[in-house]
Protein backbone atom coordinates (compact mmCIF):
# COMPACT_ATOMS: atom_id res chain seq x y z
CA UNK A 1 0.00 0.00 0.00
CA UNK A 2 1.51 3.40 -0.84
CA UNK A 3 1.75 5.93 1.67
CA UNK A 4 0.57 8.64 -0.38
CA UNK A 5 -1.16 8.36 -3.86
CA UNK A 6 -1.53 11.36 -5.87
CA UNK A 7 -3.45 11.02 -9.19
CA UNK A 8 -4.65 13.79 -12.01
CA UNK A 9 -4.26 16.62 -9.72
CA UNK A 10 -5.11 19.67 -10.71
CA UNK A 11 -5.16 23.13 -9.43
CA UNK A 12 -5.75 26.57 -10.98
CA UNK A 13 -5.98 30.23 -8.91
CA UNK A 14 -8.23 31.69 -11.50
CA UNK A 15 -7.33 31.20 -15.11
CA UNK A 16 -3.57 30.73 -13.78
CA UNK A 17 -3.12 26.78 -14.01
CA UNK A 18 -0.04 26.27 -11.33
CA UNK A 19 -0.44 22.22 -11.31
CA UNK A 20 -1.50 20.12 -13.97
CA UNK A 21 -2.35 16.80 -13.82
CA UNK A 22 0.20 15.88 -11.19
CA UNK A 23 0.06 11.92 -10.76
CA UNK A 24 2.78 9.85 -8.01
CA UNK A 25 2.97 7.72 -5.33
CA UNK A 26 5.55 7.22 -1.88
CA UNK A 27 5.74 4.38 -0.82
CA UNK A 28 7.06 3.17 3.03
CA UNK A 29 10.44 4.20 3.59
CA UNK A 30 10.75 6.06 0.83
CA UNK A 31 12.39 9.66 0.49
CA UNK A 32 11.26 11.51 -2.27
CA UNK A 33 12.79 15.07 -3.46
CA UNK A 34 11.07 17.61 -5.85
CA UNK A 35 13.24 20.14 -7.09
CA UNK A 36 12.22 22.69 -9.71
CA UNK A 37 12.64 26.48 -10.21
CA UNK A 38 10.53 28.87 -8.44
CA UNK A 39 6.97 29.24 -9.67
CA UNK A 40 6.86 25.54 -10.66
CA UNK A 41 4.17 24.55 -7.99
CA UNK A 42 6.13 22.35 -6.18
CA UNK A 43 5.24 24.05 -2.50
CA UNK A 44 1.90 24.25 -3.96
CA UNK A 45 1.85 20.77 -4.67
CA UNK A 46 3.02 20.50 -1.15
CA UNK A 47 0.14 22.80 0.53
CA UNK A 48 -2.55 21.00 -1.50
CA UNK A 49 -2.33 17.47 0.06
CA UNK A 50 -1.96 19.83 3.14
CA UNK A 51 -5.40 20.58 2.71
CA UNK A 52 -3.73 24.27 2.71
CA UNK A 53 -5.36 25.10 -0.74
CA UNK A 54 -8.30 23.21 -2.23
CA UNK A 55 -7.47 21.00 -5.21
CA UNK A 56 -9.90 21.51 -8.63
CA UNK A 57 -9.60 17.71 -9.89
CA UNK A 58 -7.74 14.64 -8.72
CA UNK A 59 -7.74 11.78 -6.54
CA UNK A 60 -5.66 11.59 -3.50
CA UNK A 61 -5.54 8.99 -1.14
CA UNK A 62 -3.02 9.01 2.40
CA UNK A 63 -2.46 5.74 4.33
CA UNK A 64 -5.44 4.03 2.13
CA UNK A 65 -7.52 6.98 3.48
CA UNK A 66 -9.81 8.49 0.47
CA UNK A 67 -9.26 12.75 0.79
CA UNK A 68 -10.29 13.38 -2.48
CA UNK A 69 -11.88 11.42 -5.16
CA UNK A 70 -13.71 12.90 -8.65
CA UNK A 71 -16.92 13.30 -9.02
CA UNK A 72 -19.15 12.38 -12.63
CA UNK A 73 -17.91 16.14 -13.32
CA UNK A 74 -14.27 15.31 -12.79
CA UNK A 75 -14.76 17.85 -9.94
CA UNK A 76 -12.59 16.28 -6.27
CA UNK A 77 -15.23 15.90 -3.69
CA UNK A 78 -13.41 15.90 -0.49
CA UNK A 79 -14.02 13.98 2.57
CA UNK A 80 -15.93 15.10 5.67
CA UNK A 81 -14.27 16.41 7.93
CA UNK A 82 -13.05 13.92 10.66
CA UNK A 83 -11.46 11.58 8.15
CA UNK A 84 -9.63 14.81 6.61
CA UNK A 85 -8.51 15.84 10.37
CA UNK A 86 -7.19 11.77 10.61
CA UNK A 87 -5.45 12.35 7.65
CA UNK A 88 -3.47 15.39 8.97
CA UNK A 89 -2.39 13.99 11.86
CA UNK A 90 -1.00 11.12 9.30
CA UNK A 91 1.45 14.19 7.79
CA UNK A 92 3.86 15.86 9.66
CA UNK A 93 5.24 19.07 8.24
CA UNK A 94 7.90 21.34 8.87
CA UNK A 95 7.99 24.74 6.94
CA UNK A 96 10.49 26.72 5.22
CA UNK A 97 10.07 29.36 8.47
CA UNK A 98 9.98 27.18 11.20
CA UNK A 99 6.55 28.70 12.45
CA UNK A 100 7.44 27.55 16.31
CA UNK A 101 5.21 29.06 18.59
CA UNK A 102 6.95 32.24 20.33
CA UNK A 103 5.22 32.40 23.13
CA UNK A 104 5.67 28.82 24.22
CA UNK A 105 8.89 26.82 25.54
CA UNK A 106 10.77 24.32 23.08
CA UNK A 107 9.26 21.59 25.18
CA UNK A 108 5.90 23.25 25.40
CA UNK A 109 6.13 23.42 21.10
CA UNK A 110 6.15 19.93 20.86
CA UNK A 111 3.84 18.69 23.51
CA UNK A 112 1.19 21.14 22.89
CA UNK A 113 -0.33 18.96 19.94
CA UNK A 114 0.04 15.46 21.58
CA UNK A 115 -1.65 16.84 24.70
CA UNK A 116 -4.52 18.90 23.28
CA UNK A 117 -4.76 16.87 20.24
CA UNK A 118 -4.27 13.32 20.74
CA UNK A 119 -5.19 14.36 24.66
CA UNK A 120 -1.61 12.34 25.87
CA UNK A 121 -1.12 12.44 29.21
CA UNK A 122 1.24 15.51 29.74
CA UNK A 123 3.85 13.43 31.68
CA UNK A 124 4.15 10.73 28.76
CA UNK A 125 3.85 13.74 26.22
CA UNK A 126 6.87 15.84 27.71
CA UNK A 127 9.02 12.24 28.18
CA UNK A 128 8.57 11.59 24.15
CA UNK A 129 9.05 15.53 23.75
CA UNK A 130 12.63 14.81 25.70
CA UNK A 131 13.62 11.93 23.51
CA UNK A 132 13.25 13.66 20.67
CA UNK A 133 15.11 16.59 21.11
CA UNK A 134 17.74 14.71 22.71
CA UNK A 135 17.44 12.56 19.18
CA UNK A 136 17.94 16.46 17.78
CA UNK A 137 20.71 17.28 20.02
CA UNK A 138 19.01 20.04 21.76
CA UNK A 139 18.00 18.40 25.51
CA UNK A 140 19.67 21.22 26.94
CA UNK A 141 17.45 23.84 25.27
CA UNK A 142 13.93 22.39 26.02
CA UNK A 143 12.89 25.13 28.53
CA UNK A 144 14.48 27.92 26.39
CA UNK A 145 12.09 30.01 24.00
CA UNK A 146 12.49 29.79 20.19
CA UNK A 147 13.82 33.41 19.57
CA UNK A 148 17.11 32.19 21.76
CA UNK A 149 17.88 29.70 19.43
CA UNK A 150 19.63 29.49 16.14
CA UNK A 151 17.65 29.01 13.26
CA UNK A 152 19.27 25.88 12.61
CA UNK A 153 17.87 24.77 16.11
CA UNK A 154 14.25 26.42 15.78
CA UNK A 155 14.40 24.17 12.52
CA UNK A 156 15.12 20.89 14.66
CA UNK A 157 12.27 21.82 17.18
CA UNK A 158 10.16 22.24 14.32
CA UNK A 159 11.14 18.95 12.99
CA UNK A 160 10.56 17.12 16.46
CA UNK A 161 7.67 18.99 16.91
CA UNK A 162 6.27 17.23 13.86
CA UNK A 163 7.28 13.59 15.03
CA UNK A 164 6.01 14.17 18.28
CA UNK A 165 2.56 13.22 16.51
CA UNK A 166 4.19 9.89 15.14
CA UNK A 167 3.44 11.03 11.26
CA UNK A 168 3.25 8.14 8.98
CA UNK A 169 5.35 10.64 5.73
CA UNK A 170 7.13 13.69 6.56
CA UNK A 171 6.64 16.30 4.43
CA UNK A 172 9.16 19.60 4.20
CA UNK A 173 9.13 22.76 2.87
CA UNK A 174 12.41 23.61 1.70
CA UNK A 175 13.17 23.14 5.29
CA UNK A 176 17.17 24.62 4.62
CA UNK A 177 16.08 28.06 2.46
CA UNK A 178 15.45 30.36 5.43
CA UNK A 179 19.00 28.74 6.83
CA UNK A 180 22.49 30.38 5.98
CA UNK A 181 24.61 27.44 4.75
CA UNK A 182 26.48 27.14 7.57
CA UNK A 183 23.11 25.85 9.44
CA UNK A 184 22.01 24.15 6.59
CA UNK A 185 24.30 21.30 7.44
CA UNK A 186 22.72 20.70 10.78
CA UNK A 187 19.06 20.16 9.51
CA UNK A 188 20.33 17.45 6.38
CA UNK A 189 22.27 15.53 8.92
CA UNK A 190 18.79 15.18 11.17
CA UNK A 191 17.08 14.71 7.56
CA UNK A 192 19.40 11.86 6.96
CA UNK A 193 19.41 10.39 10.24
CA UNK A 194 15.38 10.38 10.20
CA UNK A 195 16.11 8.59 6.56
CA UNK A 196 18.19 5.45 8.07
CA UNK A 197 15.64 5.03 10.26
CA UNK A 198 13.22 4.61 7.15
CA UNK A 199 11.29 7.56 7.83
CA UNK A 200 8.62 8.23 4.81
CA UNK A 201 9.22 11.85 3.47
CA UNK A 202 8.88 14.01 0.98
CA UNK A 203 11.36 17.08 0.73
CA UNK A 204 10.75 20.17 -1.56
CA UNK A 205 14.37 21.40 -1.92
CA UNK A 206 16.59 23.32 -3.79
CA UNK A 207 19.69 21.25 -2.17
CA UNK A 208 20.24 19.82 -5.61
CA UNK A 209 23.69 17.52 -3.88
CA UNK A 210 21.18 16.52 -1.00
CA UNK A 211 18.19 15.58 -2.72
CA UNK A 212 20.64 13.38 -4.96
CA UNK A 213 22.31 11.79 -1.97
CA UNK A 214 19.32 11.45 0.34
CA UNK A 215 16.16 10.45 -2.39
CA UNK A 216 15.13 7.31 -3.05
CA UNK A 217 13.66 9.32 -6.12
CA UNK A 218 13.07 12.74 -6.90
CA UNK A 219 10.40 14.66 -9.16
CA UNK A 220 11.27 17.40 -10.97
CA UNK A 221 8.63 20.23 -11.84
CA UNK A 222 8.44 22.84 -13.58
CA UNK A 223 5.40 25.06 -15.09
CA UNK A 224 2.90 22.91 -13.13
CA UNK A 225 3.81 19.56 -14.38
CA UNK A 226 5.91 17.02 -13.22
CA UNK A 227 8.62 16.91 -16.04
CA UNK A 228 10.81 14.10 -14.24
CA UNK A 229 9.96 11.50 -11.73
CA UNK A 230 12.56 8.63 -11.36
CA UNK A 231 16.18 7.91 -9.08
CA UNK A 232 18.24 10.61 -8.49
CA UNK A 233 21.11 8.87 -11.35
CA UNK A 234 18.17 9.10 -13.67
CA UNK A 235 17.39 12.82 -13.35
CA UNK A 236 20.39 14.38 -12.23
CA UNK A 237 23.16 12.07 -14.51
CA UNK A 238 21.04 10.84 -17.52
CA UNK A 239 18.27 12.91 -17.93
CA UNK A 240 16.90 12.68 -21.63
CA UNK A 241 14.58 15.46 -21.25
CA UNK A 242 16.04 18.92 -22.57
CA UNK A 243 14.34 21.16 -19.91
CA UNK A 244 15.88 19.54 -16.90
CA UNK A 245 19.08 19.12 -18.09
CA UNK A 246 18.97 22.86 -18.69
CA UNK A 247 17.25 23.39 -14.90
CA UNK A 248 20.53 21.53 -13.71
CA UNK A 249 23.24 23.18 -15.41
CA UNK A 250 22.15 25.97 -13.86
CA UNK A 251 23.02 24.31 -10.25
CA UNK A 252 25.84 22.44 -11.60
CA UNK A 253 28.45 25.36 -13.29
CA UNK B 1 -2.77 95.25 34.67
CA UNK B 2 -3.15 91.51 36.28
CA UNK B 3 -4.97 91.49 39.85
CA UNK B 4 -2.71 89.94 41.81
CA UNK B 5 -5.21 90.21 45.05
CA UNK B 6 -8.07 88.58 43.44
CA UNK B 7 -6.11 85.52 42.22
CA UNK B 8 -4.59 85.27 45.37
CA UNK B 9 -8.51 85.29 46.35
CA UNK B 10 -9.56 82.69 44.31
CA UNK B 11 -6.98 80.61 45.19
CA UNK B 12 -7.29 80.95 49.22
CA UNK B 13 -8.32 77.79 50.93
CA UNK B 14 -7.08 77.01 54.60
CA UNK B 15 -5.59 73.66 54.93
CA UNK B 16 -8.90 72.38 56.99
CA UNK B 17 -10.74 73.63 53.65
CA UNK B 18 -8.65 71.25 51.65
CA UNK B 19 -8.37 68.68 53.74
CA UNK B 20 -12.44 68.32 53.78
CA UNK B 21 -12.84 69.05 50.37
CA UNK B 22 -10.29 66.28 49.51
CA UNK B 23 -12.22 64.22 51.82
CA UNK B 24 -15.06 65.11 49.56
CA UNK B 25 -13.43 64.19 46.53
CA UNK B 26 -12.00 60.99 48.00
CA UNK B 27 -15.81 59.68 48.78
CA UNK B 28 -16.46 60.24 44.51
CA UNK B 29 -13.75 58.40 43.99
CA UNK B 30 -15.54 55.51 44.30
CA UNK B 31 -18.43 56.10 41.39
CA UNK B 32 -15.26 57.04 39.65
CA UNK B 33 -13.90 53.76 39.95
CA UNK B 34 -16.89 52.21 39.57
CA UNK B 35 -17.60 53.72 35.98
CA UNK B 36 -13.83 52.65 34.96
CA UNK B 37 -14.20 49.27 36.02
CA UNK B 38 -17.36 48.32 35.16
CA UNK B 39 -16.61 50.10 31.21
CA UNK B 40 -13.54 47.58 31.07
CA UNK B 41 -15.17 44.28 32.53
CA UNK B 42 -17.86 44.90 29.44
CA UNK B 43 -15.78 46.98 26.52
CA UNK B 44 -13.38 44.23 26.68
CA UNK B 45 -15.47 40.91 26.05
CA UNK B 46 -17.64 43.12 23.82
CA UNK B 47 -14.74 44.29 21.84
CA UNK B 48 -13.42 40.90 20.96
CA UNK B 49 -17.11 40.14 19.88
CA UNK B 50 -16.87 43.51 17.67
CA UNK B 51 -13.45 42.58 16.58
CA UNK B 52 -14.59 39.56 14.95
CA UNK B 53 -17.66 40.66 13.33
CA UNK B 54 -16.09 42.95 11.62
CA UNK B 55 -13.76 40.00 10.71
CA UNK B 56 -16.51 38.18 9.33
CA UNK B 57 -16.24 37.25 6.01
CA UNK B 58 -20.17 37.47 5.31
CA UNK B 59 -19.99 41.43 3.92
CA UNK B 60 -23.16 42.93 5.32
CA UNK B 61 -22.29 42.11 8.79
CA UNK B 62 -18.71 43.32 8.56
CA UNK B 63 -20.51 46.43 6.85
CA UNK B 64 -22.89 47.11 10.21
CA UNK B 65 -19.78 46.59 12.20
CA UNK B 66 -17.88 48.96 10.69
CA UNK B 67 -20.53 51.68 10.78
CA UNK B 68 -21.12 50.92 14.30
CA UNK B 69 -17.19 51.73 14.81
CA UNK B 70 -17.46 54.72 12.93
CA UNK B 71 -20.08 55.90 15.10
CA UNK B 72 -18.84 55.88 18.37
CA UNK B 73 -15.40 57.09 17.36
CA UNK B 74 -17.22 59.76 15.06
CA UNK B 75 -19.17 61.45 17.41
CA UNK B 76 -17.98 62.67 21.04
CA UNK B 77 -18.76 60.39 24.24
CA UNK B 78 -19.98 63.41 25.88
CA UNK B 79 -23.04 63.82 23.49
CA UNK B 80 -23.27 59.43 23.17
CA UNK B 81 -24.18 59.48 27.19
CA UNK B 82 -26.62 62.08 27.00
CA UNK B 83 -28.06 60.61 24.13
CA UNK B 84 -28.26 57.01 26.06
CA UNK B 85 -29.16 58.41 29.51
CA UNK B 86 -32.33 60.74 27.74
CA UNK B 87 -33.90 57.87 25.25
CA UNK B 88 -35.67 56.05 28.10
CA UNK B 89 -37.12 58.60 29.69
CA UNK B 90 -38.15 60.56 26.14
CA UNK B 91 -39.64 57.13 25.09
CA UNK B 92 -41.60 56.84 28.35
CA UNK B 93 -42.86 60.56 28.03
CA UNK B 94 -43.63 60.01 24.61
CA UNK B 95 -45.71 56.48 25.66
CA UNK B 96 -47.65 58.07 28.39
CA UNK B 97 -51.25 57.03 28.05
CA UNK B 98 -51.18 54.79 25.46
CA UNK B 99 -51.51 51.87 28.47
CA UNK B 100 -49.67 49.62 26.37
CA UNK B 101 -46.52 47.26 26.88
CA UNK B 102 -44.31 50.08 26.17
CA UNK B 103 -45.49 52.12 29.02
CA UNK B 104 -45.67 49.26 31.29
CA UNK B 105 -41.96 48.30 31.01
CA UNK B 106 -41.02 51.75 31.01
CA UNK B 107 -42.88 52.98 33.98
CA UNK B 108 -40.23 51.95 36.54
CA UNK B 109 -37.90 54.69 34.25
CA UNK B 110 -36.38 57.42 36.88
CA UNK B 111 -34.09 59.42 35.29
CA UNK B 112 -33.34 61.17 38.86
CA UNK B 113 -32.79 57.27 40.03
CA UNK B 114 -28.99 56.91 40.97
CA UNK B 115 -28.95 53.64 39.79
CA UNK B 116 -30.56 54.37 36.04
CA UNK B 117 -28.38 57.24 35.89
CA UNK B 118 -25.07 54.75 36.53
CA UNK B 119 -26.45 52.34 34.15
CA UNK B 120 -27.26 54.48 31.15
CA UNK B 121 -23.45 56.07 31.49
CA UNK B 122 -21.89 52.40 31.74
CA UNK B 123 -24.21 51.64 28.18
CA UNK B 124 -22.30 54.44 26.58
CA UNK B 125 -19.39 53.98 28.08
CA UNK B 126 -19.24 50.23 26.90
CA UNK B 127 -20.55 51.22 23.74
CA UNK B 128 -18.16 53.55 23.05
CA UNK B 129 -14.95 51.72 24.43
CA UNK B 130 -15.63 48.46 22.84
CA UNK B 131 -16.14 50.37 19.73
CA UNK B 132 -12.03 51.15 20.08
CA UNK B 133 -11.06 47.93 21.88
CA UNK B 134 -12.18 46.34 18.83
CA UNK B 135 -9.81 48.19 16.16
CA UNK B 136 -7.11 47.45 18.54
CA UNK B 137 -8.06 43.68 18.80
CA UNK B 138 -8.16 43.40 15.11
CA UNK B 139 -5.09 44.68 14.54
CA UNK B 140 -3.60 42.25 17.11
CA UNK B 141 -5.32 39.22 15.36
CA UNK B 142 -4.10 40.25 11.56
CA UNK B 143 -0.50 41.43 12.91
CA UNK B 144 -0.28 37.21 13.49
CA UNK B 145 1.60 35.80 10.65
CA UNK B 146 -0.55 33.49 8.24
CA UNK B 147 2.44 30.58 9.67
CA UNK B 148 0.83 30.37 12.92
CA UNK B 149 -2.38 28.77 11.85
CA UNK B 150 -1.00 27.13 9.35
CA UNK B 151 1.55 25.26 11.90
CA UNK B 152 -1.28 24.83 14.45
CA UNK B 153 -3.60 23.53 11.54
CA UNK B 154 -0.60 20.94 10.61
CA UNK B 155 -0.93 19.61 14.36
CA UNK B 156 -4.73 19.11 14.01
CA UNK B 157 -5.24 21.88 16.51
CA UNK B 158 -9.17 22.94 15.59
CA UNK B 159 -10.08 26.75 15.04
CA UNK B 160 -10.85 27.47 18.70
CA UNK B 161 -7.76 25.58 20.44
CA UNK B 162 -5.72 27.73 17.79
CA UNK B 163 -7.33 31.22 18.56
CA UNK B 164 -6.67 30.31 22.54
CA UNK B 165 -3.90 28.63 22.78
CA UNK B 166 -1.69 29.84 19.87
CA UNK B 167 -3.63 33.31 18.60
CA UNK B 168 -4.72 35.34 21.46
CA UNK B 169 -1.91 34.81 23.97
CA UNK B 170 0.65 36.73 21.07
CA UNK B 171 -2.30 39.17 20.56
CA UNK B 172 -2.09 40.21 24.05
CA UNK B 173 1.82 41.07 24.16
CA UNK B 174 1.20 42.95 20.88
CA UNK B 175 -1.77 44.76 21.74
CA UNK B 176 -0.81 45.76 25.70
CA UNK B 177 0.90 49.16 24.11
CA UNK B 178 -2.06 50.26 22.49
CA UNK B 179 -4.49 48.95 24.96
CA UNK B 180 -2.72 51.49 28.09
CA UNK B 181 -3.24 54.46 26.29
CA UNK B 182 -7.30 53.24 25.99
CA UNK B 183 -7.10 52.50 29.76
CA UNK B 184 -5.59 55.28 30.71
CA UNK B 185 -7.85 57.81 28.45
CA UNK B 186 -10.76 56.22 30.02
CA UNK B 187 -9.44 57.26 33.56
CA UNK B 188 -10.16 60.72 32.49
CA UNK B 189 -13.19 60.09 30.10
CA UNK B 190 -14.87 59.09 33.46
CA UNK B 191 -15.26 62.73 34.26
CA UNK B 192 -17.33 62.82 31.32
CA UNK B 193 -20.37 61.46 33.26
CA UNK B 194 -21.15 64.47 34.85
CA UNK B 195 -23.43 65.66 32.14
CA UNK B 196 -26.03 63.77 33.06
CA UNK B 197 -25.65 64.60 36.98
CA UNK B 198 -23.53 61.39 37.80
CA UNK B 199 -21.88 62.68 40.86
CA UNK B 200 -18.19 61.33 40.25
CA UNK B 201 -14.96 63.57 40.86
CA UNK B 202 -15.25 66.08 38.50
CA UNK B 203 -19.16 66.71 39.50
CA UNK B 204 -18.18 66.95 43.30
CA UNK B 205 -14.72 69.29 42.31
CA UNK B 206 -17.46 71.48 40.02
CA UNK B 207 -19.73 71.90 43.57
CA UNK B 208 -16.93 72.91 45.87
CA UNK B 209 -15.53 75.30 42.89
CA UNK B 210 -18.53 76.94 43.39
CA UNK B 211 -18.76 76.13 47.34
CA UNK B 212 -15.68 78.04 48.04
CA UNK B 213 -15.31 80.24 45.15
CA UNK B 214 -11.75 78.88 44.28
CA UNK B 215 -10.15 76.98 41.91
CA UNK B 216 -8.38 74.88 44.35
CA UNK B 217 -10.71 71.83 44.31
CA UNK B 218 -10.34 71.93 40.67
CA UNK B 219 -6.93 71.13 40.88
CA UNK B 220 -7.07 68.79 43.90
CA UNK B 221 -9.42 66.83 41.12
CA UNK B 222 -6.62 67.13 38.85
CA UNK B 223 -4.10 65.65 41.38
CA UNK B 224 -6.50 62.21 41.61
CA UNK B 225 -6.63 62.15 37.74
CA UNK B 226 -2.88 62.59 37.42
CA UNK B 227 -2.30 59.71 40.46
CA UNK B 228 -4.73 57.47 38.85
CA UNK B 229 -3.19 58.10 35.18
CA UNK B 230 0.69 56.87 37.00
CA UNK B 231 -0.55 54.13 38.39
CA UNK B 232 -2.10 52.86 35.53
CA UNK B 233 0.97 53.68 33.67
CA UNK B 234 3.12 51.89 36.31
CA UNK B 235 0.89 48.90 35.77
CA UNK B 236 1.11 48.82 31.93
CA UNK B 237 5.13 48.86 32.14
CA UNK B 238 4.88 46.10 34.92
CA UNK B 239 2.29 43.61 32.38
CA UNK B 240 4.64 44.97 29.76
CA UNK B 241 7.83 43.52 31.34
CA UNK B 242 6.26 40.64 32.28
CA UNK B 243 5.13 39.75 29.04
CA UNK B 244 9.08 40.54 27.34
CA UNK B 245 9.76 36.68 27.99
CA UNK B 246 9.55 36.05 24.57
CA UNK B 247 10.34 38.29 21.48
Amino acid sequence: MSILSVKNLSKSFGKLEVLNDISFNVEQGEVISIIGPSGSGKSTLLRCINQFEKIDSGECEICGITMTRNDENGKAVYADNKTLHDIRLKIGLVFQNFNLFPHMSVLKNITEAPVHVLKQDKAQAEQTAMELLGKMGLADKANEYPCNLSGGQQQRVSIARALALSPELLFFDEPTSALDPELTGEILKVIKSLAEEKMTMVIVTHEMQFASEISDRVIFMDGGYVIENGTPDEVFNNSQNERTRQFLERYHS
Amino acid sequence: MINYQKIKEELNMTGEQIMKVTGILLENLIPTLKIFGFTLLFSIPLGLIVAALKMCRFKPISWLTNLYILIMRGTPLMLQIIVVYYALPFLKTAAKGSGGFVESLLSGVDPAAESFMFTMVIIAFVLNYAAYFAEIFRGGIESIPRGQYEAAAALGMTKAQTFFRIILPQVIKRIVPASSNEVITLVKDTSLANVVAYSEIMLAAKQQMMNYSSLVPLFIAGVFYFVMATVLTALFGFIEKKLNYYR
